[in-house]
């Protein structure tokens, strides 16, 4: 067996002196050190996704934000996670992916159990500032077991990393481009059709919102079981 | 007790289920200590048909759905010094929204005439479209703060009752509360 130095590193984090190793994040390395950085698309035990920017932190000497999941830490970084101008723009995506899709919470399976709206209150939006859309969405429900509810989604992606990481299916993908973007099964065939879906449920319970929900839920039924992840993801560690 | 030096709250149900107006009724005994703080002068739980000149503190219920739902809120807005959103119908349009991805002739067809059986001509059911006496539907149902200046968000559906007590409780002793310890959406 090989020793392997690994450099360690020392940074600041919201005026705190914290050390880590190179190559760790600015959100692993505040997380270890209970500094609460907000996130959506980042769940743990799934690769990168760096989509939603809720975990934008600032750096001194840079005009720039930075995602905290996906920006490494460096030597002598000193790093904000919470100013003003953070809460305005953290505020502001959250009001975003509200006015984007249709989301009527006191209808909504995931109600109490959803991440983006504790995130709203967390964040204190208590309202939305823009426009909504009101875009015309389908719920695909050819899926004996699960719906896919395309008003609730945020893009988060993590319904697409975990059947292709840890469930080795890759049913799930993304169509189209930006604010037209959306989960598709196979090649964009109905759910219930898919040959490639193993009826697992990752998805629906790695899901933050009510986007993807087990059928026969009823308002704020749908509570998500993720405990599956941090344990599958320990046996792989252990397996290397 | 003389009224005159009492705050004036009014209380306006626009496109709502009346959820909202129920959990202010539900704050139990509280309501009494209410009831002797402020002077109630509109409401649909008191007598005046009028929106009073000049109000205090005005709460909305509802989206705005119709043209009359909008005119209202103007002229509450003008005679009115605080306004409060009050629940999800009038903090995000909620459920009257959701017809908001349809126009609003495709909402009658599909519900005056897909889904109406009697007559059993077609033709004859779209004539039954009620359009006399009824206020226009918006294209929209909206929030109310799309259409006014709105000064404090209460969401939840409805907001529980020891949100509205502490919002109104905080507003009389002279604070603007927030209230998102006690509700958020869809609560
Ligand atoms: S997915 Fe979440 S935010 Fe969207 S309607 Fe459902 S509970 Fe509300
Ligand atoms: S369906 Fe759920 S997990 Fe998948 S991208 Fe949408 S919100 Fe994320």
């Amino acid at each position: 067996m090989s020793v392997m130095t690994v450099q360690s590193l020392t940074l600041k984090i919201d005026g705190k002196d914290v050390s880590c190793q190179a190559g760790q994040t600015i959100l692993e390395v505040a997380r270890e050190h209970d500094i609460e950085i907000p996130t959506l698309c980042w769940l743990d035990g799934l690769t990168l996704w760096g989509g939603c920017r809720l975990c934008v932190v600032e750096v001194a000497g840079s005009p720039k934000l930075f995602a905290a999941c996906g920006t490494a830490c460096a030597e002598g970084m000193e790093v904000t996670t919470n100013s003003e101008r953070l809460q305005k723009y953290r505020k502001t995506i959250v009001e975003m992916l509200f006015s984007e899709r249709n989301h009527v919470c006191a209808v909504c399976v995931s109600n109490g159990h959803c991440e983006l709206q504790s995130m709203a209150q967390k964040l204190g939006v208590n309202h939305v500032h823009l426009p909504y859309r009101y875009p015309k969405l389908t719920v695909d429900s050819s899926n004996d077991r699960f719906r896919l509810d395309h008003n609730r989604c945020i893009l988060c992606t993590r319904c697409v990393r975990v059947c292709g990481e840890i469930e080795g299916a890759h049913t799930k993908d993304v169509k189209g481009r930006g604010i037209n973007s959306q989960i598709i099964n196979d090649l964009d065939q109905p759910w219930g059709e898919s040959e490639t879906c193993t009826g697992c449920a990752k998805c629906v319970h790695v899901c933050p919102t009510g986007a993807l929900t087990e059928r026969g839920t009823a308002v704020a039924e749908m509570n998500k079981k993720r405990q599956f992840l941090p344990y599958l993801t320990l046996m792989r560690e252990n397996d290397k | 007790m003389s009224t005159a030096t009492k705050p004036t709250v009014a209380t306006v149900w626009l496109d709502g289920c009346s959820g909202c107006h129920m959990s202010f009724l539900d704050m139990d005994e509280r309501i009494l200590i209410l009831a002797n703080a402020v002077d109630v002068v509109y409401s649909p739980v008191v007598d005046p048909k009028e929106f009073p000149a000049s109000v205090d503190i005005t709460i909305i219920e509802g989206a705005v759905s119709s043209v009359e739902d909008a005119h209202k809120a103007e002229l509450i807005r003008a005679r009115s010094k605080f306004v409060i959103s009050l629940g999800d119908c009038a903090v995000t349009g909620n459920v009257p929204a959701m017809r908001n991805p349809y126009s609003p002739k495709e909402l009658f067809e599909r519900a005056y005439v897909e889904n109406a059986t009697e007559p059993a001509d077609a033709n004859a059911r779209r004539m039954k479209l009620p359009v006399v006496g009824v206020p226009a539907l918006r294209p929209h149902a909206t929030p109310v703060h799309e259409v006014i200046k709105v000064d404090l968000f209460v969401p939840g559906c409805p907001p529980p009752a020891d949100a509205i007590w502490f919002v109104l409780t905080e507003l009389l002793a002279g604070r603007v509360p927030d209230p998102s310890a006690l509700t958020r959406f869809g609560k």
